[in-house]
């Protein structure tokens, strides 16, 4: 199963991951949906709503999702106070099957956010198949048990080839930090929104660590 | 019988329903008619006649099904009761008033346990239901009757006639129910041989004399749906008897092919008190393991105090629900798995912190998503759609412009004290302001699609034009994230 589709033919394999795992975003700024949108062009070729947690701080700083911008991705959205019922909502959220996937939002670091809490959500992910994201802003990479974790920052957005002065295709900066099964790198990731797809393209020095292993594909 | 809202009640309110010229007084409260206000007469004219007036919608539908409720409240002082009319209660008390100390008592418990439910009652009794009925709206408060005689100098409204009727014994001359009384039975019985029993005053006279019989037919009450368990000694924790209590109320339902949306768990206190915890379902249930999850974390709240010794668990907003069976596919049903998460969510967190987003029909960016429906069959996008952020800030946060370019966006502004400088922009992107929504003087939009330096997209818009006439110069927003 794969979450990335890459209709070319000889795009590059996909170098994140694709099994349902717990994954966890740091975003930097309070201005930046980067990591929103990446996440957001995963989600759209899942079927079955998502449930999508926040907590108060992040509702207040940096807006909720807004519908006619995420071409109709059926959500299930849950404004909760306090972090820690943000974590019981995506445990809860885990358990029921008619989900495509679990995310939450939290602000900062709250100590209930630990070790322990993201071992529960990324064992109650694995045993359910349900993929689960935690969107964090203005959070430092402490100690985690999230398979995946990456930041995501913006980059100036690709050229529009109808108008040169306006904001074309959207390019983020994605950072793969920490992985299980695969190696870490970063990459300039373009969305190119008519076609909904991802281009991945190294920024590092790391495409030969990336070519000498063979069989990242998710 | 009165609505009591939030609205004092020396101040005129009426409420008024559509009409064929307007809407037309439905009801009104006592300062209303102290004012002159009459029913049935055209909005517009009461408001001419009483300028103070408030006028209200009338929710007749929402007003019969809170009367059918309050039936089986009133069952309190008599076993049978019934509906009477749109307005009214009929309740049968013979030989029940003793018990509350006489028939003069009772009328007095009865008006001030109206009074505490924020309803206002005139009530009368009387040896049947049609004097009660001409005494209650025409005689004097809390009217006692014994004896037909006193009917005879109420107007011969108080004999539940149709207008045309009223209409034709005022054209006879005839005004007081007397006035009736004393006419020969056989000239009513020729001149109103034709109408209906309902409508015939002749018979209404008879029923309201007491020489026709006119008995009340009472619906039964629903069944309530309860489990109970009376224990020996008194307990603090309810938590070991839950789960049989849940599984007996479960076969009870299962037993009547019906399911409960809410459940209320109630522990009488051996001080006398009653502690009552409730949890709703979003879609109807008789499955005891759900709906024993659904008191997770909820139990922590009973105060026990020096404990309890009876425990009562009650279906409530019972309804029909037919056994399901599994799909051969083995494939799970996912609307039922979504409702049960709902359930969940809403019974830990409260129903207000959840919504499922819906797309509306509106041009307005706040408008265009609305928290739907909780449980809904899935509309398929709109096929095209203007660009639109994916995260939305409510309310738009004000921004300071420092250079605008007259008809573009600003080459640079401040936000949250940081400095953005605008690298790329597209638009503008004119939105209007609904005028079937918005008040007048509301100030168009013009949006702009801007990207800094950073690569930061956001959506910023100015409100209003400079000399539109609507206000001063024209302010600026950042409104939403683009990925």
């Amino acid at each position: 199963m794969a979450i990335l589709s890459f209709p070319a033919v000889n795009a590059p394999p996909a170098p994140i991951p694709a099994a349902p795992a717990l994954s966890e975003i740091f975003l930097p700024p309070v201005l930046d949906a980067g990591g929103m949108g990446f996440l957001m062009a995963q989600l759209t070729q899942v079927a079955g709503p998502v449930l999508w947690v926040q907590d108060r701080q992040t509702r207040r700083e940096s807006g909720a999702p807004y519908l006619p911008g995420l071409g109709g991705q059926s959500l299930l959205l849950v404004e909760l106070s306090r972090p820690a019922d943000v974590l019981m909502a995506l445990e809860d959220g885990l358990r029921c099957p008619a989900l495509s996937a679990v995310v939450g939002e939290i602000w900062g670091d709250p100590a209930v956010l630990d070790f322990t809490a993201t071992r529960r959500l990324a064992v109650r992910s694995e045993a359910a198949g349900i993929p689960c994201w935690l969107l964090r802003r203005g959070a430092h990479p402490n100690a985690s048990a999230a398979r995946n974790r990456l930041r995501i920052g913006t980059l100036p957005s690709a050229a529009d080839p109808d108008d040169p002065a306006s904001p074309g295709d959207p390019r983020w900066q994605v950072e793969l930090f920490r992985c299980r099964a695969a190696p870490p790198g970063t990459w300039a990731v373009r969305h190119e929104r008519a076609s909904d797809r991802l281009d991945f393209a190294d920024l590092a020095g790391d495409r030969a660590l990336v070519e000498t292993k063979p069989g990242l594909a998710g | 019988m009165k609505q009591n809202p939030d609205w004092p009640d020396d101040l005129p309110l009426a409420l008024a329903t559509e009409g064929t010229h307007g809407p037309v007084i439905h009801d009104v409260n006592r300062a209303a008619r102290l004012a002159g206000v009459t029913r049935g007469a055209r909005a517009t004219d009461m408001r001419a006649l009483c300028p103070s007036l408030r006028i209200e919608d009338a929710m007749p539908d929402a007003d019969r099904a809170a009367l059918d409720r309050l039936v089986f409240w009133a069952r309190r002082w008599g076993p049978f009761s019934a509906r009477d009319g749109d307005d009214g209660l009929v309740l049968d008390t013979t030989g029940a008033d003793h018990l509350f100390g006489g028939e003069a008592a009772m009328l007095a418990d009865m008006q001030a346990r109206f009074a505490l439910a924020g309803l206002t009652a005139r009530l009368a009794v009387a040896p049947n239901w049609g004097a009660a009925w001409a005494l209650a709206r025409f005689g004097p408060e809390r009217a006692i009757s014994h004896d037909g005689a006193d009917l005879l100098p109420l107007p011969v409204a108080a004999l539940r006639l149709s207008d045309d009727t009223l209409l034709l014994l005022r054209r006879l001359g005839l005004k007081r129910i007397g006035d009736l009384a004393a006419i020969p039975r056989l000239s009513l019985t020729r001149r109103f041989h034709r109408a209906p029993a309902g409508d015939n005053p002749l018979i209404r006279l008879d029923q309201a004399m007491g020489r026709q019989a006119e008995p009340v037919s009472a619906k039964d009450a629903p069944e309530v749906i309860q489990s109970r368990a009376a224990l020996a000694e008194p307990v603090q924790d309810p938590t070991d008897w839950l789960p049989g209590l849940t599984a007996d109320l479960c076969d009870q339902m299962a037993a009547r092919d019906l399911g409960c949306r809410r459940l209320i768990l109630s522990v009488f206190r051996v001080d006398g008190e009653r502690r009552d915890i409730t949890v709703a379902t979003a879609a109807p249930s008789r499955e005891a393991a759900h709906l024993l999850r659904l008191f997770d974390g909820r139990l922590d709240r009973l105060d026990p105090d020096y404990g309890f010794d009876l425990i009562t668990l009650t279906a409530r907003a019972v309804e029909p629900l037919a056994a399901a069976q599994p799909g051969l596919d083995g494939r799970v049903d996912e609307a039922l798995h979504l409702s049960r998460l709902i359930d969940r969510l809403s019974s830990r967190f409260g129903a207000g912190a959840i919504s499922r987003p819906a797309l509306a029909a509106h041009h307005i960016p706040e408008r265009a998503q609305t928290g739907g429906a909780l449980i809904e069959a899935e509309a398929p996008p709109p096929p095209d759609m203007p660009t639109r952020p994916i995260r939305l800030l409510t309310p738009p946060e004000e921004i300071r412009v420092l250079y605008a370019i007259p008809e573009g966006p600003p080459a640079q502004f401040i936000w949250r004290r940081q400095t953005l400088r605008v690298a790329r922009y597209a638009g503008p992107e004119r939105i209007a302001p609904e005028w079937w929504h918005d008040r007048p003087g509301t100030r168009l939009r013009d949006y702009f699609r801007i990207e800094d330096a950073q690569g930061r997209r956001l959506w910023i818009f100015r409100e209003g034009l400079a000399h539109d006439g609507r206000g001063g110069p024209p302010r600026w927003f950042l409104h939403g994230v683009f990925a």
